[in-house]
């Protein structure tokens, strides 16, 4: 394999991104929806081809800076199938920009680009790249909606933050440098033991896994997120939920299982307190909110949580429970934005109240709501579900050898019982609230956002129901990090 | 049709192509939720009929591989723990669907719901695999919540929803918890319940790893159940659910809890049990009692019968305390008796806040001269509930007792003090208020269920009383050899240090 066709995927990707800019300079205005729907068939085309591209053995290109092993792959369809729904999300919700519908097609594609790089980044340096990419992409996509002040607003606090998490990783890498003299993760985790052990490598180290904790939303840098989400338009804020976490996950998984083994694996019970307050501090912030965003950053920060049991229990079959778990929470997450942006239509609320009275006017979307945020609270039949149930078996697996985990176990279950609170919450409001105003005309859905749901709604169930190939896909992806 | 995966995805399936219906088609709904409940009826009688008590080993039994990767099958069979249960859940089903007559908004939605929830619980009984078991059962959170949300009554109706929700699911929380670290500490990779059963019968867990993994599963099904402290959900909930989710609900998703104890805990975890057996026996007074006498202060028919179940599942919790092949036995004949006669209670006391608008006990009076058939069913589904012989409750909370004497004397002195005189005495209170006394001026124009149609749910659950009240050994005897089975390896691992 040629190192060109090794990022076939991310040029493909990258390509569909500049022609719908360029495109859109001689296109007629009233043409330009179909800029969107080409860049959305180009998608599916790379996520589809994505299936022909098999690797036996992990990859190594550029000087061993770029890896495609299954972890990679794993990340590249996830990002993938994520863009190409928050695409539709952004088609739904174009009549809401005042302008530039093309623009923001390519700038998802950019951060899309981002993020699948930070899918096989096997160096600082592509860590560093890739994530800028995806961060500087999303300031602007979090303004995008330029006469709404809360979206200034929003864009403003993600670049000022986002600039200061940068910052701390931009330094952590200096560090890391000048202690090992290598940004590779291969390179660094075979150091010397005096380089292992010393301070240097360690503060660097700490100072990346901040900068990636933003990126995630774990307490305690999840500060920003509520804000950010709620100001940002809905499909950036879908986008933001489901492709920078993941991708922040993605180096979180090779940062700490590849780069440096020996020292995370002494940092276990930091680790395990992370995860405790930041599932609390989800779900308890979760319970007062009225605004469906907010309510979303928060569940976004407890999930974070769910995500770091994975981490916690440290075994493939943690790993493999992370990237089940996220599957299913690409599939809810964009379900709830896409049948939020289809039912707020022609207003500017974002206010669960106003969800009331949606099972009247359109079941379908009542139903997929419910869907989506049912399996988010972990209730079979759904992804969620299965997700939660692979996290907690691994959690209690390993807990015979770290007793700390069962304390986390208990958080956990904690934490699923009172996010069933919020979550439900919307249900309630969604099949017996009062409607403030007179009922509502019943909502029209076009063919695209008929589809976007029904791939919602069969990811949710297939992955509840049938969870048997994702999960070979998720352990084959987990084995390509490196386990004693 | 005698095959137990067409039970249980009868109502699934039906379900699934309601949801597929055009919306205005509202009188195919009722049609297929009645004739999928009906087929699932059918079907139950036919594997109970079947059902050969002399053999040994599980029954119609269906095996299919599912996630391989971590050893869960769809396992389902039956042997006699669960033969009586299924029959008991599809009864119920069936006439749950049958009195949702009254049901006008919505019925796609409702009909889904209502099916959704009993596929899972007859799923759930059937299982023969620690997740898929699970799994089952938890289908039936999400319709509840909806069903008691949009259709239910009351002024406390969110309030009864979400504390029924969330305890339901803190509950199963703990108990999958429980059923995990059950998984691995067996060190096996199959959540088959016969292999587990199996593989710990030759190589038991240490005593102290089994009573920890058994006190998460004890309070965690026990929620489910209702146990005493953990039980002020269910009376507020089953208020305020509409008639069919109350009967479902108090009949039979609760009775899984108690399922769950016998099928998965006392065999798996023998020693863990023992250790566990005197607290139970305690918080089983909670019920039998203190429900009980709140039962007594009862206005609202409702509250009443809510309580009444309350207490009714503390002889079945007091059946497995007592681990011996009386008690344990009891405790199954309580549970499909209790099934039926909370099911037949609920559905009465539907029909009436249908037709009066209120279940206050002390504006009613009189009414047996206005509904003799209702009012005549609902006495003696009270007498039964005062464990009258002739109806089903009897010979279980009996044997409950007779079994309980061997091992908690003084537990048991208590309970009969709760079966016999508190249950009497509030039941026959309600049915002085309610149907006897002069007849009030405002109830002249009731009408009593006018057709055979209308009775025949009422009159299948009464049936289904009065047949394994008469007849109990159509329980017991199928049920023998499970239940000295389990209660051997309890003792057995006493005797045998």
């Amino acid at each position: 394999m040629t190192h060109f066709a090794a990022i076939g995927l991310e040029l493909a990707v990258a390509a569909t991104g500049l022609a719908v800019l360029l495109l859109d300079l001689w296109v007629r205005p009233e043409q330009r929806r179909w800029l969107t729907w080409t860049a959305l068939l180009a998608v599916g085309g790379i996520f589809v081809a994505s299936f022909a591209l098999t690797v036996p053995e992990p990859a190594r290109m550029f000087g061993g800076l770029y890896v495609l092993d299954e972890l990679a792959l794993f990340f590249k369809r996830f990002f993938l199938l994520a863009a190409l729904l928050v695409l539709v999300v952004g088609q739904e919700f174009a009549d809401r920009f005042s302008a530039g519908h093309a623009e923001y097609s390519a700038l998802t594609l950019f951060a899309l680009t981002g993020m699948m790089f930070a899918a096989s980044a096997n160096d600082f340096v592509l860590l560093f790249v890739a994530l800028e990419l995806v961060t500087i992409t999303f300031y602007v996509l979090t303004s995008f909606q330029r006469r709404r002040v809360v979206s200034l607003e929003a864009g403003v606090k993600y670049l000022i933050l986002g600039a200061l998490s940068t910052g701390f990783l931009v330094y952590g890498l200096a560090l890391i440098f000048g202690a090992a003299g290598t940004m590779n993760f291969e390179q660094l985790a075979a150091s010397p033991p005096a380089v292992l052990e010393s301070r240097l490598l360690t503060v660097g180290l700490l100072l990346v896994l901040v900068g990636l904790a933003f990126k995630i939303a774990a307490v305690p840098f999840q500060f920003w997120a509520p804000d950010v989400y709620e100001g940002a338009p809905l499909p950036t804020t879908a986008f933001l939920a489901v492709g920078s976490k993941a991708a922040g996950i993605v180096l979180l998984l090779r940062v700490w299982f590849v780069a440096a083994p020996a020292l995370t694996s002494s940092w276990a019970r930091p680790l395990l307190v992370v995860t405790a307050l930041t599932l609390l501090y989800g779900v308890l912030c979760a319970i007062p909110q009225r605004s469906l965003k907010r309510l979303m950053a928060y569940s976004s920060i407890a999930n974070a949580g769910f995500l770091l049991l994975g981490f916690c229990s440290g075994s493939a079959a943690g790993v493999a429970a992370v990237l089940f778990y996220l599957g299913g929470y690409l599939f809810a997450v964009l379900a709830i934005f896409l049948v939020a942006t289809l039912a707020w239509r022609g207003t500017d609320s974002d206010a669960i109240a106003d969800l009331a009275g949606l099972a009247q006017r359109s079941p379908l979307l009542a139903g997929v709501l419910t869907l989506g945020l049912v399996s988010l609270a972990g209730v079979p039949p759904l992804a969620g579900f299965f997700g939660k149930f692979l996290l907690l078996k691994s959690v209690l697996a390993s807990a015979t050898l770290h007793p700390g985990l069962y304390a986390v176990a208990v958080v956990a279950l904690l934490a699923a019982v009172i996010s069933l609170y919020y979550y439900f919450g919307v249900v309630r409001v969604v099949y017996w609230g009062q409607p403030a105003a007179a009922p509502q005309a019943p909502i029209l859905l076009a063919w695209p956002a008929r589809a976007a749901l029904g791939l919602c709604v069969f990811g949710l169930l297939w992955l509840g129901c049938f969870p048997a190939n994702v999960l070979n896909l998720a352990q084959l992806a987990a084995q390509s990090l490196p386990w004693r | 049709m005698a095959n137990l995966s067409f039970i249980i995805f009868c109502p699934l399936v039906a379900a699934v192509l309601i949801a597929l219906l055009p919306r205005t088609f509202n009188v195919l709904f009722r049609a297929v939720a009645l004739l999928a409940t009906g087929l699932s009826l059918l079907g139950a009688v036919r594997v109970f009929v079947g059902f050969d008590s002399a053999a040994t080993g599980l029954q119609y039994e269906q095996h299919f591989r599912w996630v391989d990767a971590l050893g869960i099958g769809y396992h389902v069979g039956v042997d006699g723990l669960n033969v009586g249960l299924v029959l008991m859940a599809a009864l119920v089903a069936f006439a749950a669907v049958c009195v949702s007559r009254e049901i006008r908004e919505r019925q796609q939605l409702y009909y889904m719901l209502v099916l959704a929830m009993a596929g899972g619980i007859l799923g759930a009984f059937a299982s023969f695999d620690l997740f898929l078991f699970y799994f089952f059962h938890e289908l039936a959170l999400v319709p509840t919540f909806i069903l008691i949300g949009v259709w239910g009554r009351g002024a406390q109706r969110n309030y009864a929803t979400f504390k029924l929700t969330l305890y339901l699911s803190l509950g199963a929380l703990v108990a999958l918890i429980g059923l995990i670290a059950l998984y691995v500490q067996a060190g096996q990779t199959s959540f088959n319940l016969l292999h587990l059963t199996r593989h710990l019968a030759l190589n038991p867990m240490a005593p102290g790893t089994q009573s920890w993994i058994f006190g998460l599963l004890l309070f965690g099904f026990g929620i489910l159940v209702s146990l005493w402290p953990f039980h002020t959900w269910a009376p507020l909930g089953y208020a305020a659910a509409p008639t069919a989710a109350a009967m479902l609900h108090a009949g039979v998703l609760k009775k899984f809890g108690l399922y769950g104890l016998i099928r998965i805990a006392l065999p798996l975890l023998p020693a863990g049990a023992q250790s566990w057996m005197n607290l139970l026996a305690l918080l089983c007074l909670g019920n039998i009692l203190y429900c009980g006498l709140v039962a007594l202060r009862q206005r609202d028919l409702n509250h009443l019968l809510g309580n009444s179940s309350v207490a009714h599942m503390g002889f079945a919790f007091l059946g497995i305390a007592s681990l011996n092949v009386l008690g344990v036995t009891g405790a199954v004949v309580v549970m499909v008796a209790h099934g039926l006669l909370a099911a037949l209670s609920f559905a009465l006391s539907g029909f009436l806040y249908h037709r009066l608008g209120t279940l206050e006990m002390d504006q009613m009076g009189g009414l047996l001269q206005r509904l003799p058939f209702v009012g005549g069913v609902m006495v003696m589904a009270m007498f039964a509930g005062c464990g009258l012989p002739g109806f089903a409750n009897f010979p279980g909370e009996a044997l409950v007792l007779f079994g309980a004497w061997k091992s908690y004397p003084t537990v048991t002195v208590f309970a009969c003090w709760g079966a016999l005189v508190i249950a009497a005495v509030y039941m026959l209170r309600a049915v002085r208020a309610i149907w006897h006394g002069p007849p009030l001026d405002r109830w002249k124009d009731l009408v009593d269920a006018p057709n055979l149609w209308v009775k025949l749910p009422y009159a299948l659950l009464l049936a289904g009383l009065l047949v394994f009240g008469c007849f109990p050994r159509l329980l017991t005897d199928p049920m023998q050899p499970v239940v000295s089975q389990i209660v051997q390896r309890i003792h057995g691992e006493t005797v045998t240090p």
